[in-house]
């Protein structure tokens, strides 16, 4: 036994050691913490500094003969007699002129400096205003993505000419360009308004925005109005019995399955038995509303829960009968619970990739969706195929995508926590 | 008459029939002593009229359209060859038919696809009509007679509150729909790819190797379809997520509930939230291209190889997508220990940390075993991060510098082009999703039943 004197002296003695142990165990925490908040916003700045730079690309400006019968053979500036002219000429003219390029091997070389996109262009401006046909313009160009990675320090003459894309006369050319101040560095019109490309330097978001729009407005318009109703039915109306445990026991296993067994699902279910296409949005708003459902639910349910049992009591005291109780009391009150969950259901299907892979949104899909019913890609879609491209391009573009992609998720999750501080209530 | 006429046109009876119905009680309640000798408001007796057209209609109509193709095919089926050549897919040839039926005729198809595009058209026309009546007249019929009972003895309520009812039962069912098409869309293929290759050598075998045995896109050798070395690097990287998000997200967990004050609390919880917020592609796409290439120059400055899609990257940024996860699932427990704990361990005089260890901790740990368990499914179902840095060799190794494959990477590989044949390749990763399903819902079953199990001793 101790004595009290012996016991109070060895508490002592090790107080020290105690309070150093209290010390390092919280340090512990904030390192937690502390490396959870680091690995954040390196992550954020490696996103930003690659994809910033996606944004933008350098162009170049060339004075372009539009000459009337090279360009528009039918003389009518029609759409058909504007394809069956030959705007790849003018353009070859214009940029040998340009670089000065005379022999053959330097005019092909000099031929490749500009985007195939040009033509394109030359043709939508003709479209635009039919009277520049036989004047001189100075128009801006893309610059061909290789030649763009010349530009921004990727490719170098330290690399053996033959190891690299961008040879050596083509380098002379393009440095010949920029002293003249014909290449300039800006905002990238392309990657707003294009949609997927071969090329790098015409590919832009504009298809994969709309497709995941589309899909995500078929899921919402699903799984809202589903979700609601079954969170209402389990909270408000059903019965205590084995059939109910059993719907909730499935809705807590459904939110657990891995999202690309969703994508099996749709796969067989949508395209195999309903004879759904590959690669329509629809397909995706299905899938994405069958796994966005359980979070619904739950959160749904939840905020059924936060409605106190006072009022469904004052109101069934009136003479109201429960459905009037539900649709008139309890679920405009707990509405905006149910919009914040939604919400944050919405932003979980927004950036989920792996279903659409399984029900083929992985398609090369030149032109924006034109509704649910044609084929589509998906923004996060966009994302995983731009990363597997070989072009270093891409990866600005990538990141680009990944910029556009968070600050959709930003603006949605902003929104859940706006609505439930305005709406949020405290019974 | 197009889809989406027949549907203004029923949309347009729904309302007409609601319109119908109320003015039909607002008369005889008029005739009567007003609206207090109807037996519900006026406006009850318009939705059930328009509801009665309504709902049985849009159901045959949605019916109609999601089996029509499938019968379609069963009628377009007799003109197919008797005499099926080898590797003969119809699926390519129900799409070249359907593409011909609607004018788009590419090259020159075979005579008999031909005769079943115009055998298509005109199905596919008469059972447009068909439907185009069907749907109308079942809205019409339906909507008289539900228009017929309105009366003032009638219980117009109550019969839209059943129906209301029955909605939502339907929508509750669509959860338990959900999991039997989960189930039976990977089980019978599973079975037929049992069919072609053992259990045992799919569950214990050790090499990897599946081969398209198809077409163009065969490939020449023997394939092999033994899962351990995915079962494996799922494991491996399973495991290095769960000790990089473990501790972090316990002892943030720990910090946040325990020692921060409010306004810190306020500011970090949702920051930490922002991790588990980011698409896992995006994930994928910083594992692939700046940690893998960033944990390859580390190790080779100090002489080890490491290869440029190693379990170790796609491990460790899983691991940092998993910590909000583990971290908000510890810290609901954690508070959910009674304060009455924490006050007995102080008043024996402990300091803070001794009372988390040897109080708090003990008590919260079923739960937190019950969210280290989800954390595992979450891990072993994750497929974007592995997909694009995990890389796709079947390698049975236990080396995290090296490139292994998971079993969510090798069915997106699989599954991802345009086969819809039975070949075993295809049929594996079905195989694959239900060995996934099973451990995931396991896993969270367990979890589920532990978290449960913990809840009862306080409550």
């Amino acid at each position: 036994m101790l004595s009290p004197q012996q016991a109070t002296e060895r508490v002592a003695a090790s107080v020290g050691a105690r309070y150093r142990r209290e010390r390092r165990f919280q340090m512990y925490g904030k390192l937690a913490i502390g490396s959870a908040l680091v690995f954040l916003v390196l992550f954020m700045a490696n996103i930003l500094q690659k994809g910033i730079p996606g944004f933008f690309q350098h162009y170049v400006t060339l004075e372009v003969d539009l000459d009337r019968e090279l360009l528009d053979p039918m003389g009518d500036a029609s759409v058909d007699s504007l394809f069956a002219g030959n705007p790849r000429r003018v353009m070859q003219l214009a940029i040998y002129e340009a670089t000065g390029a005379e022999s053959r091997a330097d005019q092909r070389a000099a031929f490749k400096l500009v985007s195939t996109g040009a033509t394109n262009r030359l043709r939508d401006m003709i479209l635009e205003d039919p009277s520049i046909l036989g004047t001189r313009m100075s128009i801006q160009f893309a610059v061909d993505d290789d030649a763009d990675s010349y530009l921004r320090g990727f490719i170098t003459k330290a690399t053996e000419e033959r190891r690299r894309r961008v040879k050596d006369n083509q380098m002379d050319m393009i440095d010949r360009l920029q002293a003249e101040g014909r290449i300039e560095y800006k905002l990238s019109d392309y990657i707003f308004t294009g949609s997927d490309s071969r090329n790098p330097e015409l590919a832009g978001i504009k298809g994969a925005v709309i497709g995941s729009l589309l899909t995500l407005a078929v899921c919402l318009s699903l799984a809202f109005p589903i979700g609601v109703a079954a969170a209402v039915y389990l909270e408000e109306f059903a019965p205590k019995n084995r059939i109910t445990d059993v719907i909730e026991v499935n809705i807590n296993n459904l939110a657990a399955v891995p999202s690309v067994v969703y994508g099996i699902l749709g796969a067989a279910v949508f395209i195999n038995v309903f004879g759904f296409q590959r690669s329509w949005p629809i397909v995706g708003g299905f899938v994405l509303a069958l796994m966005t459902l359980p979070t619904i639910i739950i959160s749904s349910r939840a905020a059924l829960k936060a409605v106190p049992p006072s009022i469904r009591d004052a109101a069934l005291g009136m003479g109201a009968s429960r459905v009037q109780v539900v649709t008139h009391h309890v679920l405009p009150l707990a509405l905006p619970g149910m919009l914040t969950g939604t919400i944050i259901g919405m932003a979980q299907a927004l950036g989920e990739t792996a279903p659409l892979l399984m029900i083929g949104m992985v398609a090369f899909v030149v032109d924006a969706p034109s509704g649910i019913f044609s084929p589509s890609t998906a923004l996060p879609v966009q994302i995983y195929m731009w990363a597997d491209s070989a072009e270093r391009m891409f990866v600005a573009k990538t990141s680009a995508a990944i910029i556009a992609l968070l600050s959709f998720l930003v603006v949605m999750n902003a929104a859940a926590v706006v609505l439930r501080k305005k709406f949020e209530r405290r019974w | 008459m197009p889809t989406n006429l027949v549907l203004l046109v029923l949309l347009a009876l729904a309302v007409t029939y609601f319109v119908l119905g109320r003015r039909a009680i607002l008369s005889q309640g008029q005739r009567a002593s007003g609206i207090r000798s109807m037996h519900s408001l006026p406006h009850y007796y318009g939705v059930w009229a328009g509801v009665a057209a309504l709902l049985p209609a849009l159901v045959l109509m949605v019916l109609w359209i999601g089996l029509e193709d499938s019968i379609l095919r069963a009628l377009v089926a007799s003109y197919f060859p008797a005499e099926r050549p080898e590797n003969f897919i119809e699926d390519v040839f129900f799409t070249q038919i359907k593409n011909v039926a609607q004018g788009n005729v590419v090259g020159t198809p075979p005579e008999w696809v031909m005769q079943a595009a115009g055998a298509w058209a005109g199905f596919e026309r008469s059972s447009q009509n068909l439907m185009s009546a069907a749907v109308l007249g079942t809205c019409a019929v339906l909507g008289f007679f539900a228009y017929k009972q309105v009366g003032l003895e009638f219980r117009a309520r109550n019969a839209v509150e059943n129906v209301i009812m029955a909605v939502l039962v339907a929508c509750s069912i669509v959860a338990i729909l959900t999991t039997v098409g989960i189930v039976f869309s990977v089980l019978f293929e599973s079975i037929k790819f049992f069919g072609m290759v053992s259990p045992m050598e799919f569950f214990f075998g050790l090499d990897w190797i599946p081969k398209a045995n198809f077409g163009e896109n065969a490939d020449s050798g023997e394939s092999a379809y033994g899962a351990i070395p995915l079962f494996a690097g799922t494991a491996l990287i399973s495991a290095i997520a769960l000790i990089v998000a473990v501790p972090t997200g316990l002892f943030s967990a720990i910090f946040l509930s325990e020692y921060a004050g409010p306004r810190l609390r306020a500011i970090v919880k949702p920051l930490m939230e922002i991790l588990a917020g980011i698409p896992t592609v995006v994930y994928g796409f910083f594992a692939a291209l700046t940690v893998a290439p960033l944990f390859k120059d580390l190790f080779a400055s100090v002489g080890m190889s490491a290869s440029s899609e190693s379990a170790l990257a796609a491990g460790v940024v899983m691991g940092v997508m998993i910590i909000p996860f583990v971290s908000s699932l510890s810290d609901d427990v954690i508070n959910a220990v009674p304060q009455s704990l924490r006050d007995a361990a102080y008043g024996l005089g402990s300091t803070k940390s001794e009372a988390i260890r040897q109080v708090i901790l003990p008590a919260a740990l079923p739960g937190i075993v019950g969210a280290i368990l989800l954390a595992v499914s979450r891990a072993v179902g994750e497929t974007m991060i592995v997909v694009m840095a995990a890389g796709l060799a079947a390698n049975l190794t236990a080396n995290p510098l090296e490139a292994v494959t998971t079993v969510t990477s090798q069915i997106v590989t699989i599954l991802k082009g345009d086969q819809s044949f039975n070949s075993p390749m295809t049929l594996s990763a079905f195989a694959l999703a239900l060995t996934l399903i099973t451990v995931t819902l396991a896993l969270n079953v367990l979890a589920i039943r532990i978290v449960k199990k913990y809840r009862e001793q306080y409550d």
